[in-house]
């Protein structure tokens, strides 16, 4: 027994892949953290991830290069998340019921463009993918060295990512107005602050992110887009936001915890534990945080309820 | 009449945009979308088979579409009915293979009260217990439950309890006494139909009595119109919150029951059966009308169904019908986008009239 859980848990593998696994989470988290803190509720994620894997790899085998095919995903998810914030901002629509015909709309066109372009072969083999970076002098140092030395540059981008991420939402004056919409949208618009703008500024980083989330899963992770390839990433992502109280470090710690869960699952196969219990993991822990046993996770004031401008 | 046509207009022009903006995504992909929209309509419909299918296919999605549209009349979301429906599934498979001895009248009886006690618990005791003591949202409680529902679903099969002897992840069959048989063999004849479209019928009829003829419907749907105001009326909203979403994840169950004893028979190592997901759609559509549900629910069976077919005649592949749902669903919650676009368009001539008038 504890032989097993020292070779499980002693191999740096697990720790590593825990990094790469949490990657697509907190990116999409994040996003889901930028579309929230200014008050509109993103459930889209799954679908914007699934969109961004999709056109990043159709752009990357068309031109050969998977830098355009991440700009092109993250393109695409910013003009996904405007299907999403249009009707949010401007028709006052239900934004839960909108961020489902989102998902089911890209599991549906994603699935569809890949039978139509590449048909019942796949995406091709040689689909180029984003590079793996190697830290000199870091991926020297035993253990820590091969769980961070050596990672995607999404992984490294991510990281970087979250900390500036942090900075702007509670340490510049922009940050400070997008979270005054997401709590108090009509106090924001007496002092002259543009509701409908700021929404839509991060609905549409919530999109970038998210598509930024779905091109490293099918040019890093993987190389090559599948039908459905997310695989629920995109609500486990939507659990780490809650889980991590709405911001970036916490959505940050939350992915990496769930990431570990996924890591550990996969490590755990041919083992006798069962990979689906400690599978459970995010989502209880996620109502766990929600019922308020560790520490009550409260949502902006003002997410999904649509703002209506007095005249 | 007139109130008839107000509740079918939005529905139907959502609809209608559904499949002539999917035609259009045909098109641009060089498929003919006419005839793609032909074998879609022969695979629903085209044969006593096709038709039987249909039907059957429908039987799930108005279970829970019913169970989805009472959480929504008392104003809640219950975006985890995929997983009630599992929960069910799987109380009804073991009560089938477990209790082999039981003539077939107590048998089914039985393993659809355990399917729906299931799905009841898992939807009612977590969500609507953190909803009406802390308030957590059921749309995420909900989601969440329905991912442990599908894992544990997973573990049954694979390594827990209910793995059949042998390699193949799946549990062992129902015995005989509990299955639904097709009723009229003969009419639609080797299709997937079976009596559980009479449990559907019983249930749509049982919640529409409820939800308009009953003093408690009447509450429900006053914490779903106003929950202040039902609340300052004295009305428990807690009781109501968990009362609704358990009601809710009993028909979910009923559905995932349904469907094991009249076409399943067993748990396959799949766990997605889509019909949670679908059933919102379903009760959106049909704007949580029990009556409604029915059509919806036939309505986006047939899609399925016909799918199948599409893509074997003409090519398109049965995802475009996601699509044309996505589409579908997009353009019934944008019903302002109408009196939007109207707004504009007077605005614009408004603006004319007066460029006109300072020119003049």
């Amino acid at each position: 027994m504890w032989s097993i859980l020292a070779q499980v848990f002693g191999n740096p593998e697990l720790y590593a892949s825990t990094l790469a696994m949490a990657t697509p989470l907190a990116l999409a988290a994040l996003g889901g953290t930028f579309s929230e803190r200014t008050g509109v509720v993103n459930i889209a994620m799954e679908g914007i991830m699934l969109i961004g894997a999709f056109f990043g790899v159709l752009v990357a085998v068309s031109t050969h290069s998977a830098f355009l095919g991440l700009f092109a995903g993250m393109l695409a998810g910013i003009i996904t998340s405007l299907a999403l914030a249009w009707p949010a901002i401007r028709l006052q629509s239900d934004q839960v019921i909108i961020g489902m015909a989102i998902n089911v709309f890209a599991a549906g066109l994603t699935a569809f463009l890949l039978n139509t372009i590449f048909g019942f072969n796949g995406t091709p083999t040689s689909t180029p993918f984003l590079p793996t970076i190697t830290i000199p002098g870091i991926v020297k140092i035993p253990f820590i060295g091969q769980i961070i030395g050596q990672q995607n540059l999404l992984v490294y981008l991510m990281i970087i990512l979250v900390i500036v991420a942090h900075y702007i939402l509670f340490h510049t004056n922009i940050g400070l107005v997008m979270r005054a919409v997401g709590e108090h949208p009509e106090a924001a618009a007496t002092v002259g602050v543009s509701v409908v703008k700021i929404r839509y500024l991060g609905v549409s980083i919530g999109g970038m992110l998210s598509g930024m989330a779905g091109v490293y899963l099918s040019l890093g992770l993987l190389n090559g887009f599948d039908v459905n390839m997310t695989d629920g990433r995109g609500y486990i992502a939507l659990a780490a936001m809650i889980f991590g109280k709405w911001t970036p470090f916490g959505s940050l710690g939350a992915s990496l915890l769930f990431g570990f869960a996924l890591a550990l699952s996969i490590a755990l196969q041919g083992y006798q534990v069962s990979a689906n219990i400690v599978g459970m993991l995010p989502y209880v822990l996620t109502i766990v945080a929600l019922t308020g046993i560790i520490g009550r996770s409260r949502a902006p004031l003002a997410d999904g309820i649509p703002y209506e401008p007095s005249k | 009449m007139k109130k008839l046509w107000k509740s079918v207009s939005l529905p139907l022009y959502a609809i209608i945009t559904g499949l002539i903006l999917g035609g259009i995504i045909m098109a641009i992909t060089k498929y003919n979308a006419i005839s793609a929209y032909e074998s879609l309509f022969n695979g629903a419909f085209g044969s006593p088979t096709a038709i039987g299918n249909t039907i059957a296919g429908a039987i799930p999605l108005m279970l829970t579409g019913l169970g989805i549209a009472v959480a929504f009349r008392t104003g809640l979301f219950n975006i985890g009915a995929e997983g009630q429906y599992w929960v069910g599934a799987m109380a009804a498979v073991f009560v089938g293979y477990n209790f082999t001895s039981m003539p077939w009248y107590l048998h089914i009886p039985l393993a659809l009260v355990a399917a729906m006690v299931a799905g009841g618990l898992w939807g009612g005791v977590i969500p609507g217990l953190a909803k009406a003591w802390v308030g957590a949202h059921e749309v995420i409680t909900t989601m969440m439950m329905s991912y442990v529902a599908i894992l544990l679903g997973h573990f049954m099969v694979e390594k827990g309890p209910m793995m059949q002897p042998g390699y193949t992840p799946q549990s062992p069959p129902i015995a005989a006494s509990a299955t639904l048989p097709n009723p009229f063999p003969n009419l639609l004849p080797n299709s997937s139909l079976s009596d559980g479209i009479f449990v559907a019928i019983v249930a749509v009829i049982i919640i529409h009595i409820l939800l308009f003829n009953t003093t408690l419907g009447y509450k429900l749907r006053a914490v779903g119109y106003n929950n202040f105001a039902a609340k300052y009326s004295g009305l428990p909203v807690a009781w109501f919150t968990v009362l609704s979403l358990g009601l809710s994840g009993v028909l979910a169950g009923l559905a995932g029951g349904v469907q094991m004893l009249g076409v399943d028979y067993q748990l396959t190592d799949t766990f997605n059966s889509g019909y949670g997901y679908t059933a919102i759609v379903v009760s959106l559509l049909a704007k949580n009308n029990p009556i409604g549900i029915v059509f919806a629910a036939i309505f986006f069976s047939a899609l399925s169904t016909g799918s199948q077919m599409m893509q074997i005649t003409s090519g398109v592949s049965a995802n475009m019908t996601d699509v044309i749902t996505g589409i579908i669903i997009f353009f019934v919650a944008t019903d302002r986008l109408y009196t939007y676009l109207r707004k504009m368009v007077t605005k614009r001539q408004t603006v004319a009239l007066a460029a006109k008038g300072v020119r003049d």
